[in-house]
């Protein structure tokens, strides 16, 4: 099972326009968890519980959009607006 | 001969209550320390299993994995991979938050399959019924195949059942047969080689050999050459194995937890967590709150520590006062006096400082607040170099550069923490307030500006102003320098609101009071006795001869006269006087004579001492009261012998209070800095930076007021 999406695949698969991250979700916006740009961040997500097909709510942005907390399983991830721009969702 | 003593591990994620386990479990027999080659707090404890049977209780940093992504987390992996390390587990008891039991099993899954005997620890039970999640041990226990109990670290409920499990967990070692994941499967032969290679019989663990020997120092040189070799032959990618890992993990983990756990369709955070949270991080009141939070915190540590710290400071001079009446008069009462006990009381006297700027961070911490403001201040302090985390030591280094030092150590990545500590020092402390106030009234009229605010007010506000830039822009000039292979993330479990455990808040104040006053105490002591000695011998008899020779020359004077006169001669003929002369040409470019000299090097005591000094410097009568205005008048009537002009111009006590933001001119400090950085290589740079920028700013400043 691969759980990156190399960039350039992406590219040559759909318009950038389409890819959306956690980054791009508004407070109380559900989404589902697809696949990591960051090799060594998504070892660090996966391991906290952010693994692909997992069901997650925006839960709150910081003052200025950044960072941002997630609400996934049982509890609360906070992180920073660049390295939620690397999990894509759908 | 004693036989050693089991050793138990807690292992678990952050905020999964090892750590009021660990409380509950040690009480105040615990001990901190280093673990062996690393700088990282090691707390461990004893704990009594049975009347025969004592155990060494080791509290292992907070992980998620054994994965390291920081020094700290380091330590867990290095611990539970190497047989021979003298922390190594007899068992090791996983701590887990119930509410969030499929990422907490993670860790659990790791450590088991190391095969190290494990108990699991079920705690905050109640969280995960009030989240309407039922776990069933039994059914845990079963699908583990490890002793599960319930605890309540809180409370202490299920401790005896633990003391049990743990206990027959050493009698009879019981590993489950079965791998939660087996990298066998995935890589036959390549771990196959590794543990023939290198004699080892778990699977995992040579997996761990091929992912972290780089880290692994018990593992040779050439043995990690060779394992690099056999990662080339076998085209091994440590990244894509270890997301692998962490997946198939996660399938069992999911297994598991659905046999076990009866949840409702979507788990939701808790009500009255989600509306603190829209409050306390919206971009309007957030910041209020956390400002009155500030304003509570400066009103403590500022106005109520004052009462106790009064009180140490008075009983300090009653003591002296009264051992120098009953001890004949001998060099030996004077050191005795002078030397030790004013050292002691100049370490005695932060404690109620720091207790309660513990106490009130503590509570913060404890009960959810603290990572909020982490979030809303990070992206401010990112650009700085900083952490959101760094708020709350910059902000203590206004009353004290040493409890506020030591509350860094929230800050997880070793980069930023190291930078809050070597920039805290620049806020301007309690302690420089005296310099300030009095080389203000000096030089700047009190002209009112608007309402009750004038000049002198102003100028004050503009010295800490220029504290804080200044700490600011050198984290930023810092950045650069600081090389760290750590990489700064910022995800982060934000916790649930909790009540603080006041047991642990306790503990806290305890804990940082206790090393302080051990570790950075013995400094400041030894250091004060031997500015004492500088101050009171000089070379040959000068000493002696001081007295004599003003008796002769000035027959006129009498009583406190004499006595201050004695005073400022003996000083001046001390090895401090004649430090003071020595470093007069490098100081003499920022307008300072020998006689300041001898105040910068005493004011490295404290910096309160510098105002002490130069009254003694220019032997002025000890009337409590008027202290500061017969300061002040002699300070403006010193004429410099060279150039007849008033040695305090404006331009001198300008210069003076510039290098006095600046300098680091606190032993104190540096004694905490020494301690949290566990090194004199960073205190040392701290010290050169400071002062150099002290100097440079000074110099520029009496250059250009002239």
């Amino acid at each position: 099972m691969s759980v990156y999406l190399p960039l350039s695949n992406t590219n040559h698969l759909m318009p950038t326009a389409t890819i959306k991250t956690i980054a791009d979700l508004k407070t109380g916006e559900r989404a589902i968890i697809r696949s990591f740009r960051d090799i060594a961040l998504s070892l660090k997500l996966l391991e906290m519980g952010c693994l692909p097909g997992t069901e997650v709510v925006l839960n709150f942005k910081a003052p200025f959009g950044d960072p941002v907390g997630i609400q996934m399983g049982g509890y609360c991830l906070s992180m920073r607006k660049a390295e939620a721009a690397t999990i894509l969702v759908v | 001969m004693k036989t050693k003593k089991p050793i138990i591990a807690l292992a678990g994620n952050p905020n999964s209550g090892k750590s009021s386990l660990f409380n509950q479990l040690t009480g105040l027999r615990q001990k901190i320390g280093n673990f062996p080659g690393v700088t990282v707090d090691k707390k461990s404890g004893t704990f009594r299993l049975d009347t025969a049977t004592e155990a060494t209780v080791v509290d292992l940093p907070g992980v998620y994995s054994l994965y390291p992504q920081s020094l700290d987390e380091r330590v867990v992996i290095d611990i539970l991979a190497n047989p021979a390390h003298e922390d190594y587990p007899q068992a090791v008891v996983v701590v887990v938050d119930s509410s969030n039991l499929k990422r907490n099993l993670l860790l659990f899954t790791e450590i088991a399959d190391l095969g190290l005997p494990v108990v699991l620890a079920l705690n905050m039970l109640d969280v995960a019924k009030n989240m309407q999640l039922q776990v069933n041990a039994t059914k845990l226990a079963m699908q583990t195949g490890v002793p599960v109990v319930r605890i309540n670290a809180r409370t202490g409920e299920g401790l005896e059942l633990l003391r049990q499990a743990v206990l027959v967990l050493l009698e009879k070692p019981n590993v489950p047969q079965k791998d939660y994941f087996d990298p066998a499967q995935h890589s036959p032969e390549l771990i196959a080689e590794v543990k023939q290679k290198y004699g080892l019989t778990n699977n995992n663990l040579a997996l761990h050999y091929l992912h972290q020997h780089d880290e692994f120092s018990f593992v040779s040189t050439e043995k990690r050459v060779d394992l690099d070799q056999l990662i080339e032959k076998y085209q091994f990618d440590s990244s894509d194995f270890q997301a692998e890992e962490t997946i198939n993990r996660y399938q069992k983990i999911d297994g598991i937890v659905k046999a076990a756990v009866t949840a409702p369709a979507l788990v939701q955070a808790p009500v009255w967590t989600k509306r603190l949270d829209q409050i306390l991080l919206h971009p309007v009141w957030g910041y209020t709150v956390f400002l009155l939070v500030l304003l509570v915190i400066f009103q403590a540590v500022f106005l109520l520590a004052q009462y106790p710290m009064d009180l140490i400071d008075g009983g300090v001079a009653t003591l002296t006062d009264w051992l120098k009446g009953v001890l004949p008069p001998s060099a030996l009462t004077n050191l005795l006096t002078d030397g030790l006990i004013v050292g002691i009381g100049s370490v005695v006297i932060f404690i109620p400082q720091i207790a309660f700027l513990f106490l009130l961070i503590s509570m913060l911490e404890e009960s959810g607040y603290m990572a909020r403001v982490m979030v809303i201040m990070d992206r401010l302090m990112r650009k700085f170099g900083l952490n959101g985390r760094s708020v709350v030591p910059l902000i203590s280094g206004v009353a004290c550069a040493v409890p506020a030092m030591m509350s860094a150590r929230s800050i997880s990545n070793y980069k930023e923490r190291l930078i809050t500590i070597l920039v805290t020092p620049l806020m301007s402390c309690a302690a420089r307030l005296p310099i300030f106030t009095i080389l203000i009234a000096l030089v700047v009229p009190p002209t009112p500006v608007v309402g009750f605010i004038n000049l002198q007010g102003i100028t004050l506000l503009g010295l800490y102003t220029l504290g804080l830039a200044s700490a600011l822009l050198s984290a930023w000039a810092l950045k650069g320098f600081i090389k760290t292979e750590e990489k700064g993330y910022f995800i982060m479990e934000m916790p649930t609101y909790k009540w603080p455990r006041w047991y642990h808040v306790g503990i806290s104040i305890w804990e940082s009071v206790k090393s302080f006053v051990l570790e950075a105490g013995k400094i400041i002591v030894a250091i004060s006795i031997i500015l004492w000695v500088l101050a009171s011998y000089g070379p040959g008899d000068s000493m002696k001869r001081t007295e004599q020779n003003l008796r002769q020359s000035q027959p006129a004077l009498a009583g406190q006269a004499l006595d201050n006169a004695v005073a400022a001669q003996k000083l001046e003929n001390s090895y401090a006087g004649h430090f003071g002369k020595f470093i007069e040409p490098a100081i003499a470019p920022l307008g300072y004579d020998w006689k300041i000299g001898i105040a910068l090097l005493t004011s490295f005591a404290a910096r309160e001492v510098f105002v002490g000094t130069i009254s003694i410097i220019y032997s002025i009568g000890s009337d409590a009261g008027e202290e500061n205005s017969t300061i002040k008048k002699r300070l403006k009537a010193e004429v410099n012998t060279k150039t007849g002009k008033p040695v305090y111009s404006t331009a001198t006590a300008f210069s003076l209070l510039i290098f006095y933001v600046f300098a680091m001119m606190c032993m104190s400090t540096l004694a905490t800095a020494y301690r949290e950085t566990h090194g004199w290589k960073w205190p040392a740079v701290q010290f050169v930076y400071m002062t150099g920028l002290a100097y440079l700013l000074a110099f520029l400043t009496y250059q250009g007021l002239k």
